[in-house]
């Protein structure tokens, strides 16, 4: 049987790894063929850009070369898709080549659009690509003083990056010596200051401690570069000096010209991670249509239940799991503490204060991530 | 033409029904209803919320076996 995972990124590279080894004999065998097809021959660890933004990563710690995370048997070619053609089972890449399979899962992942917001991509910092976290860094070591005001995109990769940002560079000016001249200002798009209850309560605690301002529902329209201010699509407007955007999101571009799914998001079954209308097809992580999280734990537990159903249709014809809607997220709550939320699709998160151990432990992840991708923890 | 939409956020936590609104109003047309089903009472309150404070409509909101069925218009 031939399975051919599209895309590289944490999701699919899960996906692949435990899969190989749940089917190690049958690849051995000949009788199952695993081949991923990614845009790049490197992996990035997306997370760590916060990380680099703040200046306390350096870039050249995000990346691996993608086939050095692979287990043997497992076919790579840094070749993307260009042409899906599902009901046909096979793609067509970049290069010109075609591939067939009898199992396809799609993993392309998503990508930030500050540029859909007029006015936005040139007047704001983001953490979402290395430039972009580059640009970051510079941007706030160059800071003089004034008024920050950190506005939130939707749908976004990784919610805990907006109350994860906002900690993070009140301790980076905090420890500069500069916070009698730096004020923050948060504002986010629905009627509290997270969409996790138990995480908004909590940060309105640590917001009201640090002197932070706070208006909810706003949703950014328009950046004015001359005035400094951001307006929202509700009527109000942020006067800043410095713009900190969490950018709204989009699925990959190759999966919008296909017509997969409006807005690049593939709909899926929420257990299965089935692609509508399409049995032997699945997508998983951000990719997807289902509205939970968009973030690597999300890809990492979708991937594990994948791999499991993957193989047992291989090996006995029927998938055997469903995903549950796992997701576990660390949340930074500064240079040297974090708390973390986890939940699933029938339990809330509970997330507990944050300690320096829970802190030193993400700090422990970002290495440790190179196993979960090999799939091995 | 307008178009029906359903938005299945039960038994979702993060973003949250609303927050799926928002994203799915972006890829609306004008004169779209998009329908939310949400496991959260407080759906009840803060789609509506939101919906009047931004100007478009909410058509209704009902709940039956504890889901809850909030029917909005994309107004602009």
């Amino acid at each position: 049987m031939r399975i051919l995972i599209v895309g590289g990124g944490m999701g699919g590279t899960i996906l692949a790894n435990n899969l190989a080894r749940r089917l190690k004999g049958e690849l051995k065998a000949n009788k199952a063929q695993i081949t991923m097809l990614s845009a790049s021959d490197k992996h990035m660890y997306q997370p760590g850009l916060l990380y680099v933004a703040l200046g306390r990563m350096a870039t050249d710690e995000l990346y691996r070369d993608q086939a050095s995370l692979l287990e043997p048997g497992i076919q790579f070619h840094a070749d993307p898709v260009e042409e899906f053609h599902l009901d046909k089972n096979h793609v067509k890449t970049k290069s010109g080549k075609t591939f067939n399979y009898d199992l396809i899962a799609i993993a392309t992942g998503s990508r930030a659009v500050p540029e859909e917001i007029p006015g936005l991509a040139e007047n704001s910092i983001n953490v979402y690509t290395e430039e972009a976290a580059l640009k970051f860094y510079k941007t706030i070591s160059e800071f003089k003083g004034g008024r920050v005001v950190i506005a939130v995109g939707v749908p976004h990769k990784c919610p805990m990056v907006p109350p994860e940002v906002t900690f993070m560079l009140y301790d980076y000016f905090k420890d500069r010596g500069m916070l009698d001249k730096v004020s923050f200002h948060y504002c986010y798009p629905i009627g509290r200051l997270h969409s996790l209850e138990p995480v908004s309560k909590w940060m309105q605690g640590e917001f009201n401690t640090r002197g932070i301002t706070t208006e909810t529902l706003f949703n950014m329209k328009e950046v004015d570069g001359a005035k400094k201010v951001v307006r929202s699509e509700e009527g109000s407007e942020a006067k800043f000096d410095l713009l900190v955007a969490v950018p709204a999101h989009k699925g990959m571009q190759v999966v919008e010209k296909n017509n997969l799914g409006k807005g690049g998001w593939i709909p899926v079954d929420r257990n299965r991670l089935t692609i509508e209308g399409h049995k032997n097809a699945f997508a998983l992580g951000d990719t997807t249509n289902i509205p939970i999280s968009k973030a690597g734990s999300t890809a990492h537990y979708e991937a594990e239940a994948l791999a499991e159903n993957l193989a047992s249709i291989v090996k006995i014809g029927t998938p055997v799991r469903d995903y549950d809607g796992k997701v576990f997220c660390f949340i930074e709550a500064g240079k040297d503490r974090a708390t973390y939320a986890m939940f699933n699709y029938n339990n809330p998160p509970d997330p507990k204060p944050p300690t320096k151990s829970i802190h030193w432990f993400k700090m422990a992840y970002n290495q440790l991530y190179w196993a979960s991708a090999r799939g091995l923890l | 033409m307008a178009e029906k939409k359903t938005i299945d956020a039960r038994g979702t936590y993060c973003p949250g029904p609303l927050m799926e609104l928002i994203a799915g109003m972006k890829m609306a047309s004008v004169g779209d209803e998009l329908e939310v089903l949400s496991t959260d009472e407080g759906s009840a309150k803060d789609i509506p919320e939101w919906i009047n404070k931004v100007g478009h409509q909410v058509v209704s909101t009902s709940e039956a076996n504890g889901t809850w069925h909030v029917v909005v218009r994309k107004m602009k």
